[in-house]
């Protein structure tokens, strides 16, 4: 579903903050991906759907290359569902018309069609009473789940989550956790980079460990927890029991 | 303290009628001028964004000298020297047409274009760059995003310092008198020059400005709160 090959990106001439990335993501399955701040996992994520360019490599999504000019990154983009750490929503828009913004527009779906959709999703994150809600009156868990439920509505078969609960208070993540667990179990390909261990213990497919934009580890959560393979993600487990 | 009020000998059905007018051509002058001024502003404020580098010294230059130079000046130099670029038939289409009121207009416009650009400007500056790319990762266009998601909230942005520079606007318009607009300020010194009232006829205009400004206020207050980002 996710393909990348020999993917290299600097940051000016000095900081390589990719190197050599070759991985796989196969259609439904759940990545997460951790390692230290500044390893370049955000970036990684974010060369999905081209919001950040790279160097040299290629990354196929579906089957096509994201990063050739000869695609068009709009058409990618709508497939590819992104969560962002900050949420980002559209402050001067309802909740709903948050979320119908994009089929609307770009699906040409029905202002009905559309908001039925958007409260069935709401629906699911557990949010159907606050439609008409302006995102300023939300919480932070409240506002993650609407951009959870925003990215859905155009029927991704990818969701790319960028430290969703980064920004939360801690008796918020919990209830964003949830929903993202709930969602792993449709069979959507979901790419998730976090600091919560416990979420890529319990849910993860695979985990990806990165370190200085190397791309360290590749396994299955239990493999990974229980013996990492390589001294940086023993030593950067360790850290984390502290 | 010997000055006795008299406000009967102001307000003859003569002068009511002329203070009347007054107001209409202050309006009509208000309105004028705003429409022009924001579609120049906003034209200006989209140039600024581009980032080409002609275009955005061009809007610079623009703003500078407008900002910079009295708007009496400003005025005097449309009503007395812009014509003289003009052709011949143009000239007289002017003049056959209420010159000093369209040029007033231009000139209060132009100025006030280049205030209401800087406002719409920092408007945009102030929306983050997450919501641009929010927009993007979408799958929306340029155009796609800046329509449904950075202007709107460039424009709820700019609300407050639009609503001042429509006031100012407002009050402005009074310098037009200087090249003969029969303006509301025009009208009260006439009435001034026929009675010698002066005080009870600058009383009454006063009220008339304030009255005016407060509905202004009332208006933009309207607006802000309706456009409000539910930040309340």
């Amino acid at each position: 579903m996710i393909r990348f090959d020999k993917v290299n990106k600097w940051y000016g001439p000095q900081l390589k903050v990719l190197n050599e990335v070759t991985a796989e993501v196969k259609k439904g399955e759940v990545v997460v991906v951790c390692g230290p701040s500044g390893s370049g996992k955000t970036t990684l994520i974010r060369t999905i759907n081209r919001l950040e360019p790279i160097d040299s490599g290629s990354i196929t999504v579906n089957g096509t290359d994201a990063h050739s000019s000869k695609n068009n990154v709009n058409t990618l983009r709508r497939d590819i569902g992104f969560v962002f750490q900050q949420f980002n929503l559209f402050p001067h828009m309802s909740v709903l018309n948050n979320i119908t913004l994009a089929p609307r527009k770009l699906r040409g779906m029905s202002r009905a069609a559309a908001e039925e959709k958007a409260r069935e999703l709401l629906d699911r994150v557990g949010l159907a009473d606050k439609a008409e809600a302006y995102p300023a009156q939300l919480s932070g868990g409240q506002s993650q789940r609407v951009a959870i439920a925003r990215s859905l509505a155009m029927d991704p078969p990818i969701i790319l989550f960028d430290e969703p609960t980064s920004a939360l208070d801690p008796e918020m993540v919990g209830e964003v956790l949830a929903v993202m667990k709930g969602l792993a179990t449709t069979g959507i390909t979901m790419m998730c980079v976090t600091h919560e261990m416990g979420f890529a213990r319990d849910v993860a497919d695979r985990v990806w460990f990165l370190d200085k934009g190397n791309l360290l580890e590749d396994a299955k959560p239990d493999e990974f927890f229980s013996n990492p393979t390589h001294p940086r993600a023993q030593r950067f487990l360790a850290d984390l029991r502290h | 303290m010997g000055y006795e009020f008299d406000f009967s000998s102001v307000l003859t059905d003569q002068y009511i009628d002329w203070l009347i007018s007054g107001v209409r051509i202050t309006l009509l002058l208000t309105a004028g001028a705003w429409i022009i001024a924001f579609v120049i502003a906003v034209v200006l404020a989209v140039l600024r964004a581009t980032n080409f580098r002609p275009a955005v010294w061009l809007v610079a230059v623009f703003v500078e000298v407008h900002q910079n130079i009295p708007l009496l000046v400003q005025v005097l130099f449309w009503y007395f020297a812009m014509p003289e670029l003009l052709p011949e038939a143009w000239r007289d289409w002017l003049v056959r047409n209420n010159s000093e009121f369209i040029l007033a207009m231009i000139a209060i416009a132009m100025c006030t274009a280049a205030y209401m650009s800087e406002a719409l400007r920092s408007g945009l500056r102030a929306v983050p760059v997450t919501q641009y790319e929010a927009g993007r990762s979408f799958g929306f266009n340029y155009l796609q995003t800046m329509s449904y998601i950075v202007v709107p909230q460039a424009l709820r942005l700019s609300v407050p310092p639009m609503v001042n520079h429509s006031l100012l606007l407002f009050k402005n318009t009074s310098i037009a008198m200087a090249i003969g607009v029969h303006e509301l300020t025009y009208q009260t010194r006439q009435i001034d020059s026929d009675t010698f009232r002066t005080f009870e006829v600058f009383l009454v205009a006063t009220g008339l400005y304030l009255v005016l400004s407060f509905i202004i206020m009332f208006v933009g207050n309207l607006i802000e709160r309706r456009f409000s980002m539910g930040t309340r």
